[in-house]
């Protein structure tokens, strides 16, 4: 039995009638690590993390957990937790209650549960109101309790569906940071729904990118960002023009893009749409001639030495060491 | 651009034109104008007749008339009489009976139509079935029972019938079983309608997570479902309990005379034109409902759970 991975999906497949929601995909998450299953809206990434969660049956495939077939068992047996995104805290009972919930369904005595769920409390810094109800708390905390109760249960994997999706970008970071703290110091898998191609290259050692149903590209987030395999995935993740190249489409990076003249290097020509200042750089929009979206991000110093406005006529240049080709998709 | 400018101008001239001469109110007219109707009807239909209730209830009576007094000798006969304690203790009886069963039933009704219905035509459509029945009046539908349940009826037939009595059963009409039927009958639709609302105000996600948390079907339903439900429970028990505490008809009808409720002794009195007898009894029965309700609102602050 392989166990050096945590979770591996196995053509897994999810259809609602004659929709297909996750179409045969597979995936292996290496231990311990922190993956991020990342896409846009209905690309089936909560789907598939509800499957391996077992709060959706599984319509075709297998999902393993450290090489035991759980495809037909109940959440607990899986050994995994979920967090869920509006963290479906018991509105009736207090923050320890919460937190002990999954101990009272086991029939652990009250003195017990409640020593243990002070603890894990206290692992996320949110012992102080364990009598509070979670509408006393702000989002921020709730989220915290709801990663105590997750976790109280010692699951072998984490699942959680868009956990800082409610939180404002601030605590965003914070949480982040806390996240992977958590992570690291448990020594479980992560497994972290997001929309946000930050989010997810910030915090993954596994990103794996969906669209459709479909993995389009997993591996860790350097790679993907420096290596993106198709127009999708460039766009998706940010950062990137596609443009047509001399064999199909090529991706550059905006950050390696520079306005200036045209000389021996690959150019284009177009005209700027918009200026955005970002502190140390100035990311300038262009719609180029053969009708392309594309942007320069160019250091602040560089900008405003020699700025343009909305309208101008420019021309985008890189160089061709630069160049990523992308296969058709 | 000066089109733009026509444009807006034309629909400047239609705004004052076509609106309604604006009636400008001082704020605290506003607030007397909104609460205006209710309390009025309040007033009119509710303090005043239990004002009216009070005052007679004080009042000395013969078998002529009734005269201003302020006495409480009708509260102390209706204490003292067996009949009061009789007729309470055996509505009491219907009541928590009914209320057992209604509950029951109720819940499990209204747990079915918002879990397991997933389709909300089909939600729509056994709604309608629960409350149709409902535009027929409640005299009728308790009237109906009896060619059903009677010693000759469609019920005892269907038994006989299918050899599993050789006799009639007795106990199906004019008796407690079928005051509670048709009790029953009446008014689980009012445990199912506020115990389905507040059942459908629980977020799926907090079922899933106590399932995640490893609870059973069973330990899901009491440590989540029902807790959070309760205001439902309580506000359809409540319905209940005033509707069988206040009835008099189906006693009366159901039990064929074999049992009296609160309000049939009081109509008794009524008839012998006692009124201030009758006015002490309906005011210790609304005191005593009151109580009652106030217990069930203790364990739960329905308004505050309204509000939510």
């Amino acid at each position: 039995m392989d166990t050096r991975f945590d979770v591996e999906l196995i053509e897994t497949t999810k259809r609602y009638g004659t929709t297909t929601a996750v179409d045969a995909i597979s995936l292996r998450i290496p231990r311990a690590s922190y993956c991020c299953l990342l896409g846009p809206s209905g690309c089936g990434k909560t789907t598939t993390l509800r499957m391996i969660a077992g709060h959706e049956a599984i319509t075709e495939g297998d999902i393993l957990i450290q090489g035991n077939n759980v495809s037909d068992l109940t959440p607990i047996e899986r050994g995994t937790a979920m967090m869920f995104q509006s963290y479906a805290l018991f509105p009736h009972l207090n923050c320890l209650d919460n937190v002990a919930f999954s101990l009272k369904m086991r029939g652990v005595n009250k003195a017990e549960r409640h020593a243990k769920a002070r603890e894990y409390l206290a692992l996320v810094h949110m012992q102080d109101y364990a009598m509070r109800l979670p509408s006393q708390l702000s989002g921020g905390q709730q989220q915290r309790v709801a990663l105590a109760r997750s976790l109280i249960t010692r699951p072998k994997v984490l699942l959680l569906d868009e956990p800082l999706s409610a939180l404002d970008p601030f605590l965003r970071i914070k949480v982040r940071e806390e996240l992977k703290r958590l992570q690291r110091e448990l020594g479980i898998t992560f497994i972290h729904v997001t929309h946000s191609q930050d989010e997810a290259m910030a915090m993954a050692d596994l990103m794996v990118v969906m669209e459709d149903g479909h993995i389009r590209q997993s591996g860790p987030p350097r790679e993907v960002f420096e290596r993106p395999v198709s127009p999708f995935i460039a766009r998706f993740i940010g950062g990137h023009n596609v443009l047509p190249g001399a064999n199909g489409k090529i991706a550059v990076r905006a950050d390696r893009c520079r306005l200036g003249v045209a000389g021996d290097g690959p150019f284009v020509s177009g005209r700027v749409t918009a200026v955005e200042y970002q502190g140390t750089m100035v990311r300038v929009a262009m719609a180029t001639d053969p009708g392309d979206e594309a942007s320069a991000l160019v250091p602040d110093g560089d900008f405003y030495a020699r700025p343009v406005e909305p309208g101008d006529p420019a021309i985008l240049t890189w160089s061709e060491r630069d160049v990523h080709m992308l296969a058709e998709a | 651009m000066s089109s733009t400018q026509e444009a807006l101008g034309t629909v400047r001239q239609v705004g004052p034109t076509r609106a309604w001469p604006r009636l400008r109110l001082a704020p605290w007219m506003v607030s007397w104008l909104q609460v205006g109707p209710l309390a009025l009807i309040l007033f009119v239909l509710f303090a005043l007749p239990t004002t009216l209730f009070l005052v007679v209830s004080f009042f000395d009576y013969d078998r002529t008339g009734i005269y201003p007094a302020f006495m409480l000798d009708n509260y102390a006969d209706l204490v003292n009489s067996p009949a009061t304690i009789r007729v309470y203790l055996s509505s009491m009886k219907f009541a928590v009976i009914v209320w057992a069963i209604t509950l029951f039933v109720g819940f499990n009704v209204a747990y079915f139509l918002v879990f397991h219905v997933r389709s909300n035509t089909v939600r729509m459509v056994f709604f309608l079935l629960c409350a149709i029945p409902f535009w027929t009046s409640g005299i009728i539908r308790t009237i109906a029972w009896i060619p059903f349940l009677g010693r000759n009826g469609a019920f005892n037939q269907a038994l006989m019938g299918a050899g599993i009595t050789d006799a009639p059963l007795q106990f199906l009409l004019f008796s407690d079983f079928s005051v509670i039927v048709a009790y029953v009958h009446l008014f689980t639709l009012l445990m199912i309608g506020p115990i389905a609302n507040s059942l459908a105000k629980i977020d799926p996600a907090l079922i899933e997570a106590a399932r995640d948390a490893g609870g059973s079907r069973w330990q899901v339903m009491v440590n989540v479902v029902i807790p959070l439900s309760k205001t439902g429970i309580v506000l359809g028990s409540v319905l209940v309990f005033t509707q069988v505490m206040g009835d008099y008809f189906v006693v009366k009808a159901m039990s064929g005379g074999q049992s009296a409720s609160i309000v049939s002794a009081l109509s008794t009195e009524i008839q012998a034109m006692q009124y201030p007898p009758a006015a002490a009894n309906a005011m210790v029965l609304v005191l005593f409902t009151a109580i009652m309700v106030a217990g069930m609102m203790r364990i739960v602050d329905v308004r505050k759970e309204l509000v939510k």
